[in-house]
């Protein structure tokens, strides 16, 4: 399962979805774009390009599911933790081109659809199940972590979705068949999306505890729990 | 894989020395063109094949390096192996396996333009030094600030990797071994400390930055160079090559 990616190859789906789905992504990443910048105005360059190359790095970083098989981050939820969702979805898009047209990865043709799933449904079903959360949820630790981990687990679920989805509206004609696929698909993105969620609700507890200020989904208050000290490893 | 020279192989092939730009239009093209290959068109996807494995000879990419870096796709072959028992139709009989024709045909189709589509972009990638593909996308008004972005995702991307490298060899090096995810807390937490040296690393480039006189702007005056007519019909000729064929099996069809 190592490197499972969602990235869509050519044709998969026909080309007046994709031509959609690049229609949908670019206004929506337009919107990121105003939205962030209104947030961090002349700021956004630097910080968003830092944040990119976090999350870039945060890929390539394998880590266990069970003995043998390993995963990496696709990073959505962590995004929107982190940054917001403005700021988050315009990071991970750019993830995607930059995969797409230096290493290959989806086709071109694909990229709105690619952008569409990973990055924005993604990151913007994280926050809006974060936001929900934290409002039920007591501001600890503990609650921010399954805050963070539903969102996440969400997430990858809904980017998987928003594939089945597409691939129901443009996709090849399977008949009977399509709820089997779409129940094997569902299925192994939420053993993916577990993962997924362990992790970035263990990273995002780690910077909350240290700097409470960089969560994003805090929204500058500090956890209820006076904070332990987090040890940097050189 | 370093995630800073993307896929690059330097050389000095005629394909290397074509103007970026042009290379990401015709990667476009070619890649539309595959996509409107009717499926039973099988030859033309052996004509695309051939010229792509022109091209990459001419480029002086090894075979084996092409092939290796086409498993990115191998979840989706696995959709294509798929295809043949869930689509319904008339069926086929090869000994004791029955699949569906269409199915058949919809995991050619999708083997067949996947792998031709990775490999249309591996030529790309290979042939193109990461700063090209940003100045081919600035001559094709891709807009600036998303340009800005990746550029210096792309310049920090070293550092932040190489922190990842090195908190990694620092954990294996005190016998961290995780073999379940419910062991991974480190790996998690380390994740944690790299967002606040990068956000932090941020805010410093931004101070100098603005020290400098940065007021949201990057002051280029270089832009990347335009490319002559001969150039675009230079790259254009495969695509262009290609689109003949899918038109002319799109009509037969």
């Amino acid at each position: 399962m190592s490197d499972l990616a969602l990235h869509i190859p050519t044709d998969v789906i026909d080309g007046p979805t994709s031509l959609a789905a690049v229609l949908v992504a670019a206004l929506v990443v337009g919107l990121c774009v105003v939205r962030a910048r209104r947030h961090l105005d002349e700021r956004l360059v630097p910080l968003a390009g830092l944040a990119t190359a976090f999350i870039f790095a945060a890929q390539m970083l394998n880590f266990p599911i069970a003995a043998g098989v390993s995963g990496h981050l696709l990073g959505g939820a962590l995004a929107a933790a982190l940054l917001g969702p403005w700021l988050g979805a315009l990071c991970v898009t750019v993830v995607i081109v930059i995969q797409a047209l230096l290493f290959a990865d989806g086709a071109v043709t694909a990229l709105g659809l690619n952008v569409a799933n990973m990055a924005l449904i993604a990151t913007f079903t994280a926050y809006a199940v974060l936001t929900l959360a934290l409002k039920v949820l007591p501001r600890t630790r503990g609650g921010l972590a399954a805050a963070v981990f539903a969102a996440a687990v969400v997430s990858v679920v809904a980017a998987s979705a928003g594939f089945v989805l597409q691939f129901w509206i443009g996709g090849e004609e399977v008949g009977q068949s399509f709820g089997a696929m779409a129940a094997a698909i569902l299925g192994t993105h939420v053993l993916v999306g577990l993962g997924e969620a362990a992790i970035t609700a263990g990273a995002v507890t780690a910077v909350a505890l240290a700097r409470p200020d960089l969560v994003h989904a805090l929204r500058g208050t500090r956890l209820a729990q006076a904070p332990r000290d987090l040890k940097e490893t050189a | 894989m370093n995630p800073v020279d993307g896929l690059h192989r330097p050389g000095d092939s005629p394909v290397h020395r074509l103007r970026p730009q042009v290379k990401i239009v015709a990667l476009a093209a070619f890649t539309c063109a595959i996509a409107a290959t009717p499926r039973e068109a099988v030859w033309a996807f052996g004509c695309y094949a051939l010229l792509l494995a022109g091209l990459f000879a001419l480029a002086r990419v090894p075979a084996a390096w092409v092939l290796s870096r086409s498993l990115v796709e191998s979840p989706f072959l696995v959709l294509a192996l798929a295809f043949p028992f869930m689509v319904a139709g008339p069926e086929v009989h090869f000994g004791f396996i029955t699949v569906s024709e269409p199915g058949l045909w919809a995991g050619w189709n999708l083997f067949a333009k996947a792998t031709l589509g990775v490999w249309a972009a591996l030529l790309l990638a290979a042939t193109t030094p990461v700063a090209g593909v940003l100045a081919g996308l600035s001559r094709l008004r891709c807009p600036e600030i998303l340009l800005q972005i990746t550029a210096f995702a792309i310049r920090y991307a070293y550092l932040t990797v190489a922190e990842v490298t090195q908190m990694r060899l620092a954990r294996l090096a005190r016998c961290d071994d995780p073999r379940f995810l419910w062991q991974a807390g480190a790996l998690a937490r380390s994740l944690g400390v790299v967002f606040i040296r990068s956000f932090e690393r941020g805010e410093r480039v931004w101070q100098a930055m603005a020290a400098r006189g940065y007021t949201g702007r990057l002051p280029l005056e270089v832009g990347p160079a335009p490319a002559s007519a001969l150039q675009w019909a230079a790259a254009l000729s495969a695509p262009l090559a290609a689109g003949v064929i899918a038109a002319w099996t799109a009509a037969a069809a």
